[in-house]
């Protein structure tokens, strides 16, 4: 057999990390890990955040983002090992031998230059191309990644271009230079998912007509089927089962593996509409100031008590305008809002305090939402103070209450929000939410942040916690796998208009209108050769592009 | 493209609106000081009748708000007015001397400036190595001695000890560029040692801040060396907070060089104001101030501008 295109031997990556409270000191996050690619290959690293998938990625390249170090082991690429090599071959071989296309290209491309300029950069610099040659390859590659006009799209800057686009954009960057090897991270988890099957078909289709191998790092394990030949799946810096797609989706052998393809344990039984509605949304037309162009459509929806409604969409849909209007953020221009038998003022200033009380809101990114130098007790105490103007050793025992209630317990209650992780985070801000004892909560994607185990959890105590306080919940998320798990009624959210409406057993069966087929069909799915087949029986084209 | 004119245009109007309410400012700080212009000219000798007259011919009899139309209405069209102790006509006066605060501190700018960013930029590329500290080091001490004593020690040192340029920094129409060029080698030097430190550390920490963008990791997996990211990458990023404070740095090059001016006994700008404060000169003070505040306010304005140009979303919309 011949030399294989990438071997990583004993790998070991370590970093500095400064707790809080604590000196810094040196950890390891990767122990040791092995593993080859042949020429041609695709790899999937799969693991949730903290399995240093990404750390592993970038060790192909002799990268360490920030504090990282790779402090053992062996990378062979083309039979060199680069760990032990100077600093003038390892430029020679990052952008030419290997590249690497980033979780999100919008960040990654830089705002103050043309695309075309960023594209052709490696490949120019390494010598690969020349500056002509480099460009007419570019434009095959924009044109075979499914770019529309690409002759013309690398003359536009980054900002001028979608999400989708972009993330093809830099896929062309990585492909430009003709490497060996390219390092996938996370290449489509910031798209929704409808954007995300055409740029998960391009990649795949440029891999294949390229030849070029490549390294594939998600947490999805539905994603990483379509694409990959092996799948490494990690865990906290360790290998827990390496093997073909094949044997890993269909034969998992470990637990965690097994545990990991079979996510979502989730059953909960539609609940049937009560007779009255706590929220009821009235032909809500709303549009932002200062722009000339409604993003919400004469919407009308209904949430009964102790139920959850789930609002679903892809980004630019309007479900988080309308959690804007219903809180009040944005007063709409036309519509009222019907919230426990009384109008809401659909200005903030003119609600009252038990409006402010019995309408609470979790959001999407836990760490931001909390003071960081507040510590949990006084996080979930406030509300207590400022609606029930509870003090002392009251306001302590409720909080007590609540962290159990959350399942995290007393011990938590002098902890500093740097010390939770994520899923913790987003527990403390759901106490801090029931704290106020609401009627209802709008979670804002509350589970898009964390991996799908945490996520699980959090699901699941969100449901619990519906059932001891009868709280009702508005769910805006875009993950269909989500709204399948705790919705009892559905509206799928279409360019601002409410697409389809029900309950959750209606809107989820056939008939479907177009938009909600393609919603519902995009969801990857744990199976081998799933992706070629929606390709074949899409019947729209998805909006992000 | 509309989007990015009417903040230009918007930018500009606050400028001039700005400039119009420093101008009242200065005219009422003037008017309220205590004490008579005609008693200062007189003197307290003079008979009440002379008192009279004079404030006569001075137009100080009239309402304020007139005298202040009167004054502006000059000042735009380019009289401002004559100088009570020496009946000059300010405008000329003025005129000379702002030429040679402009000629000094154009030639600091031009040392200073590009000083300024080469050194950040290499603090950057070493960053906490002993360039970054040898640089951090010399330019803070630079700053923190007061630029007088600077000016002292390099007279001494270069004037005195090793006569390589003059000490006095007298310049005349009838010397050539080089001559003058020699003539305020001195105090230009010193005003760059003064600027440079608040410039370079601004450079340094605005890319430094830009260092921190995915963008940046994408370019260093390109292979490009570390100039290369910083100037190709990092820098067109950094522009708008590197403008402002160089900006902030010219204006105070022209306004700001009285110590210097009078530590070099240079024919600039803030001479003539030193000397006609003491002689409690309203006019000549007044056209000063009016135009420290122009330039201060212009510079401030074209780094405001260059901050909206520099921003790719406001000059390729979508």
């Amino acid at each position: 057999m011949s030399e294989p295109l990438l071997k990583v031997r004993g790998l070991k990556i370590g970093a500095t990390v400064y707790p809080p409270g604590e000196k810094p000191h040196d950890i390891e996050i990767v122990h040791g890990v092995d593993f080859e690619l042949a020429k041609g290959k695709v790899l999937g690293l799969i693991g949730e955040s903290g399995a240093g998938k990404s750390t592993i990625g970038l060790a192909s390249m002799a990268y360490g983002r920030g504090g990282v170090k790779i402090t053992g082991g062996e990378v062979w690429v083309n039979g060199r090992e680069i760990l032990s090599a100077g600093v003038g071959d390892i430029r020679k071989l990052r952008g030419a031998e290997v590249t690497y296309v980033s979780q999100s290209a919008a960040a990654s491309f830089n705002p103050a230059k043309k695309i075309m300029d960023q594209v052709v950069e490696a490949a120019v610099e390494q010598k690969k191309f020349s500056r002509k040659d480099a460009e007419e390859r570019a434009r095959v590659l924009f044109a075979k990644l499914g770019l529309p006009d690409p002759d013309n799209i690398g003359d536009r800057f980054p900002h001028q271009v979608s999400g989708g686009q972009l993330q093809r954009c830099m896929t062309a960057l990585a492909l430009c230079p003709e490497p060996d090897l390219v390092v996938f991270d996370e290449p489509t988890t910031a798209l929704d998912v409808t954007t995300q099957i055409d740029v998960l078909m391009a990649i795949k289709e440029a891999i294949r007509d390229t030849g070029v191998a490549a390294l594939y790092i998600t947490h999805d394990l539905a994603v990483v089927a379509q694409v990959s030949d092996d799948i490494m799946v990690l865990k906290m810096g360790n290998t827990v089962e390496y093997g073909s797609v094949d044997q890993i989706i269909n034969a998992p052998q470990e637990e965690y593996t097994k545990a990991l393809v079979s996510v979502r344990s989730i059953e909960h039984e539609e609940k049937a509409p009560t007779a009255e509605p706590v929220l009821s949304v009235r032909n809500i037309t709303a549009r932002y100031q200062g722009t000339k162009f409604d993003v919400l459509h004469g919407v009308n929806v209904d949430l009964y008590p102790g139920q959850t409604l789930a609002v679903v969409g892809e980004s630019g849909s309007g479900k988080s305008t309308l959690a804007r209007v219903i809180t009040g953020l944005l007063p709409p221009r036309e519509g009222e809002i019907e919230f426990a038998g009384r109008t809401l003022s659909n200005d903030l200033a003119g609600r009252s305090r038990e409006d402010l009380r019995e309408l609470q809101m979790i959001y999407q990114m836990a760490d931001v939402a909390m003071n960081p130098r507040q510590t949990v007790g006084t996080i979930i105490g406030r509300p207590l103070e400022f609606y029930f103007g509870m003090r002392g050793a009251e306001k302590k025992k409720r909080i007590i209450e609540l962290l159990d209630e959350i399942e995290l317990g007393e011990k938590f209650i002098d902890r500093y929000p740097a010390e939770l992780s994520g899923g913790q985070k987003q527990r403390v801000c759901i106490a801090r939410s029931l704290a106020a004892k609401p009627k209802m909560i709008i979670c804002d994607e509350v589970t898009s942040a964390l991996d799908p185990l945490v996520a699980d959890g959090i699901l699941k105590l969100l449901l619990d916690l519906q059932k001891i306080e009868d709280v009702a919940y508005l769910f805006i998320t875009h993950d269909l796998a989500t709204v399948r798990a705790i919705s009892d009624n559905i509206a799928v959210m279409y360019q601002g208009k409410v697409q389809r409406y029900g309950g959750k057993s209606k809107v989820l069966s056939p008939p479907f209108d177009d938009y909600t087929d393609l919603l519902l069909s995009s969801v990857p799915e744990m199976r081998l050769g799933w992706l070629e087949e929606v390709i074949a029986n899409r019947k729209m084209e998805s909006a992000g592009n | 493209m509309p989007q990015i004119l009417k903040l230009l245009a918007q930018r500009i109007a606050l400028g001039l609106i700005l400039l119009f309410l420093v101008s009242a400012l200065i005219f009422a700080g003037t008017v309220i000081l205590p004490g008579d212009v005609a008693q200062s000219i007189l003197g307290q000798s003079a008979t009440p009748e002379a008192l009279a007259n004079l404030r006569k011919d001075l137009g100080l009899n009239e309402p304020a708000l007139q005298r202040y139309f009167n004054w502006l209405g000059g000042a735009i069209t380019g009289d401002l007015g004559t100088s009570l102790t020496s009946g000059a006509d300010i405008t000329e006066s003025i005129g000379k001397r702002l030429s040679n605060t402009l000629f000094l501190a154009f030639w600091a700018a031009v040392v200073a400036v590009p000083l300024a960013i080469f050194l950040g930029l290499l603090a950057v590329r070493f960053k906490d190595r002993w360039p970054d500290k040898a640089i951090s080091a010399v330019t803070l001490a630079s700053i923190s001695i007061p630029e007088f004593l600077i000016g002292y020690v390099l007279m001494y040192l270069i004037a005195v000890k090793m006569r390589w340029f003059p000490s006095v920094a007298m310049i005349n129409d009838s010397m050539t560029l080089g001559e003058k060029l020699s003539s305020i080698a001195l105090p230009v030097a010193v005003l760059t040692l003064v600027v440079l430190a608040h410039m370079m550390r601004m450079t340094r920490a605005a890319i430094l801040n830009v260092m921190q963008s995915a963008y940046i990791e994408t370019a260093e997996l390109k292979g490009l060396n570390g100039f290369q990211v910083i100037y190709r990458h990092a820098f067109p990023n950094a522009i708008a907070p590197i403008v402002n404070v160089v900006m902030l740095n010219l204006a105070y090059l022209v306004v700001g060089v009285v110590v210097i001016e009078v530590v070099f006994v240079y024919p600039g700008m803030g001479q003539y104001l030193v000397d006609h404060v003491s002689k409690r000169d309203v006019p000549v003070v007044q056209a000063c101030g009016l135009i420290f505040a122009a330039v201060y306010i212009g510079l401030n304005m074209i780094a405001d501008l260059v901050a909206i140009l520099s921003n790719p979303r406001l000059r390729h919309p979508k």
